[in-house]
């Protein structure tokens, strides 16, 4: 496999973005909290955009079961999702800087894990565990915001999934109803379809403000 | 008092918690804004409502 310069890569994203929005998506760091159907797909996407740095956050393995909706395939089955999911991201851009943290996320250690970050992505599927995190980071780590995945299961229309401000610091993106519970399974366009809604949130976030600077 | 952007009237003063656990919500699911500010999970019992309040609730639900 030849891997291209920085360089190369580099001029090729120039040539698609103003400079400007180039270097401040280059220049940000975004963590993402679960790396099953919802956030593998946002670091795969966050990769693509340029993002330079991401901090990836799960305890688990990749199993077989996972393979219907996550960005994974049969050769990461028994790694850890961090591990696998790094691999496929240094595949997408080899210059991307990872971090990552093989742990379950509880309320005593996420302000720790996630007090620097300024954008976290909720992306949990147990809704005890979206809660904690959600309330944890908006209770302990007033510079984050959070853009949180909620209501993606089973093949309903993709148009109830939207995006919504729920507080200063805090998105939803999901339709806030389809539940894992009601065995209509997870599948993957509404997951990823999902998924897109927060990538898509992060990188406005990040470029909010950038597009009249470049006006001016 | 409005939640979700919809109006209720509150018949008796009653607590966060409470008026979570009446109207169907899983209090361990939710994050709760209350006029502006998000209503730390540990004052969920001490949080009383007033009918000038405006509520956001969201439930969280499994899937990801």
């Amino acid at each position: 496999m030849m891997i291209p310069t920085k360089e190369a890569m580099q001029q090729c994203w120039d040539g698609r973005f103003p400079l400007r929005l180039f270097q401040i998506l280059q220049s940000s760091s975004v963590s993402i909290a679960g790396l099953g159907g919802l956030g593998s797909h946002i670091a795969v996407m966050l990769a693509r955009s340029g993002i330079g740095k991401l901090h990836l956050v799960d305890f688990d393995c990749v199993d077989m079961s996972n393979l219907n909706r996550q960005a994974y395939d049969i050769g990461h089955i028994g790694q850890q999702k961090t591990e696998a999911l790094s691999q496929i991201l240094f595949k997408i851009n080899p210059y991307i800087e990872i971090v990552t943290d093989t742990l379950r996320v509880t309320a005593e250690n996420a302000p720790k894990l996630f007090s620097a970050s300024s954008i976290v992505c909720e992306a949990f599927d147990q809704p005890e565990q979206k809660a904690m995190l959600v309330n944890t980071l908006l209770e302990k780590c007033p510079h984050t915001t959070i853009v949180s995945g909620n209501g993606m299961a089973g093949y309903g229309s993709a148009n109830t999934i939207q995006t919504k401000k729920f507080h200063e610091r805090l998105y939803i993106c999901g339709d806030q109803k389809t539940d894992i519970q009601w065995g209509i399974g997870l599948m993957a366009p509404r997951v990823c379809v999902c998924a897109g809604h927060q990538a898509n949130q992060v990188i406005s976030i990040l470029l909010e403000g950038a597009n009249e600077e470049i006006d001016k | 008092m409005y939640v979700n952007g919809k109006e209720e009237l509150l018949l008796q003063k009653i607590s966060l918690l409470e008026y979570l656990e009446q109207n169907g919500y899983q209090p361990l699911y939710v994050a709760v804004e209350k006029n502006g500010s998000i209503v730390p999970r540990a004052e969920y019992t001490s949080t009383f409502l007033e009918q000038t309040d405006t509520l956001e609730i969201v439930q969280f639900v499994g899937g990801g």
